[in-house]
């Protein structure tokens, strides 16, 4: 490999630098009052508002609960998702059943299907479930998902060995003792990469939530859609709403980044 | 026919290595039952629902389901303008929005296979965006453009280029969503694409080398065959997502005070305008209609930038 120039460093910062600063300078905005972030030049130091604006998002556009409920909607949407996943997809990869071929393919077909085709009879279902503003409107229709079943297929079928399987059933195990001493083991780290980013896809889903929750019991982004459009004059509040907004999943990053780029992508991209 | 017996009969050779369960066993459809039960009530009802509506005249004001009134909202459809003022956003917006994340990427990638120092951190760098709420970047980037107080706007001023009106044009309202997009996605997808140029064999640059291949011709002629898989990957998925592009306009609408992609429209996808026909003017019989033309868009996308991706093979 050859070694790299100054300018591939120069290339390469200028596309890191791309990636942080619009969020970076979220951060410094929402430390700052609204005549700071409208002052040309800008001001590029940190302002003292910061605990005022927190104040104010968590006061005036419930905040707290879009949090609450975000985490609530997207933690069970990813539990329910790879515990759903990793039984179907095994089912899938590994056991022979009649009709096994056609509804595979009916499950790959529908990855392919965009969410908003049936968002209209959904909504009318919801009403007549009595659902609708409730979080159970949110959950439910998502605790399920075609890509999961399609990505623990795929990884099922490399990580767990036929001759493991056949030995397990030679040695007299039961169907629950394969799953939980032979498959789960297997999948855990195919699962952990599913969860990521299922939690990732639930955090960020809007239409559907704009569409079936009310404003006083939002999850996150629809908290912001109100904050945008009610106070889009108000920058500080709003840009501190966006940071607010972004620290679980940025957690999340903060925890498992080093992981993804060192170990969970390069071993992605062999499969 | 007495051989054939004794060949399927217990005794037979494979009777070491017993079958997965019987054929009548229940197991299976137990493991896939959770998922196609939740999928027919809340995925393929809706959908097939979703043609019975859009042949009907339902609206909430209405009582209870509307009126059969058999292909007239798809009739209405065709001479909407505000359907084809979407359509023809939606197709520029995934041009704008798909086209540079995945060239860029590729750039990117090939960059990142120097030999590098910090090369951890800089890709933490570029996956930062992916980490970041889709709906804050939607804000943060319509604060970043917004008219007055803009930083784009200053930088542009510092190089004496006039202030630009970005959510007001249709071409440079276009950059500003595509940018959202852009700047969330060609990180992930260089990230992508690096992984699977290191598991590229080496001789094979080796080989091409040799031949008198310079890094240019190496890269048309070693890097993209190679890297189809992650190609299709990444071009069908984006094109899927692009097509249905909602939360991006939905945001830099609201911080017009407008729900409609601008107050002209001229940012409004079909996707904003399948929300604001079933959901703010509550016409579900319409908005059905609407729902199935995305699905045909969507269709018809993916299989081109399929068909175009698919080409890297045949040029070589």
């Amino acid at each position: 490999m050859r070694r790299a120039g100054p300018w591939v460093y120069a290339a390469l910062l200028a596309v890191v630098l791309g990636s942080v600063l619009p969020l970076a300078w979220s951060v410094l905005a929402s430390s700052q009052d609204n005549a700071a972030i409208g002052r040309t030049p800008p001001v590029l130091v940190p302002g003292g508002n910061l605990a005022g604006n927190l104040r104010r998002v968590f006061d005036e556009a419930a905040f707290g609960t879009a949090i609450v409920n975000s985490l609530v909607v997207s933690g069970s949407i990813t539990l329910c998702v790879v515990v759903s996943s990793t039984l179907a997809g095994f089912a899938f990869a590994k056991l022979r059943f009649r009709g096994r071929r056609p509804l595979m393919l009916l499950v790959v077909s529908t990855m392919l299907i965009p969410p908003q085709l049936g968002i209209v009879p959904l909504y009318l279902l919801m009403g007549e479930l009595g659902w609708t503003g409730r979080l159970e409107a949110v959950i439910v229709p998502s605790v399920v998902s075609a890509f999961g079943v399609f990505f623990m297929w795929q990884y099922l079928g490399r990580a767990v060995a036929d001759e493991l399987l056949d030995a397990a059933r030679v040695d007299g195990c039961s169907a629950g003792a394969i799953m939980r001493h032979v498959v789960v083991p297997a999948a855990r780290p195919g699962a952990a990469v599913l969860a990521l980013f299922t939690f990732v896809q639930a955090w960020n889903d809007f239409m559907w939530p704009l569409v079936v929750l009310d404003p006083e019991n939002p999850t996150v982004p629809v908290a912001l859609s109100t904050l945008a459009s009610g106070y889009y004059e108000d920058y500080s509040l709003v840009l501190t709403g966006t940071v607010v907004g972004t620290v679980p999943t940025l957690l999340l990053f903060a925890l498992l980044g080093r992981r993804i780029v060192g170990e969970i992508m390069p071993r992605a991209a062999g499969h | 026919m007495a051989s054939a017996d004794k060949a399927r009969s217990p005794g037979g050779s494979d009777a070491r290595r017993p079958r997965p369960p019987r054929a009548g066993s229940l197991v299976p459809y137990l493991y896939i039952a959770p998922f196609f039960l939740v999928f027919a009530l809340f995925g393929l009802f809706p959908m097939v629902a979703t043609a019975y509506v859009s042949l009907t005249d339902w609206s909430l004001l209405g009582t209870g389901p509307g009126r059969w009134i058999g292909a007239d909202n798809y009739e209405r459809l065709l001479h909407d303008p505000y359907m084809w003022n979407a359509a023809r956003n939606t197709v520029s917006l995934f041009v704008l929005a798909t086209v540079p994340q995945l060239v860029l990427a590729l750039v990117i990638a090939q960059l990142l296979d120097w030999a590098l120092r910090a090369r951890t951190l800089i890709s933490l760098g570029l996956l930062l965006p992916y980490f970041t709420s889709v709906a804050a970047v939607a804000i943060v980037f319509s604060v970043l453009f917004s008219r007055d107080f803009g930083l784009v706007n200053h930088l542009l001023d510092l190089v004496g280029a006039g202030p630009v009106d970005w959510p007001a044009g249709r071409l440079t309202s276009h950059l500003t969503v595509a940018a959202m997009v852009n700047w969330r996605w060609t990180g992930f997808n260089a990230l992508i694409y690096f992984s699977a140029i290191r598991l590229i064999p080496r001789e094979l640059y080796e080989t091409a080398a040799i031949d008198g291949a310079g890094r240019w011709r190496q890269f048309w002629h070693v890097t993209l065959p190679m890297l189809r898989l992650a190609l299709v990957f990444t071009a069908v998925l984006s094109t899927i997502g692009n097509i249905q592009l909602f939360t991006e306009p939905l945001l830099f609408s609201a911080t017009q005070g407008n729900t409609t992609g601008g107050s002209g429209r001229q940012f409004q996808t079909l996707a904003l305008y399948l929300y604001e026909e079933g959901f703010r003017s509550f016409d579900f019989g319409y908005a059905s209609a609407i729902a199935w033309l995305l699905v045909l868009v969507t269709a018809v996308a993916a299989l081109l930038s399929l068909a175009l991706v698919l080409r890297i093979r045949s040029e070589d």
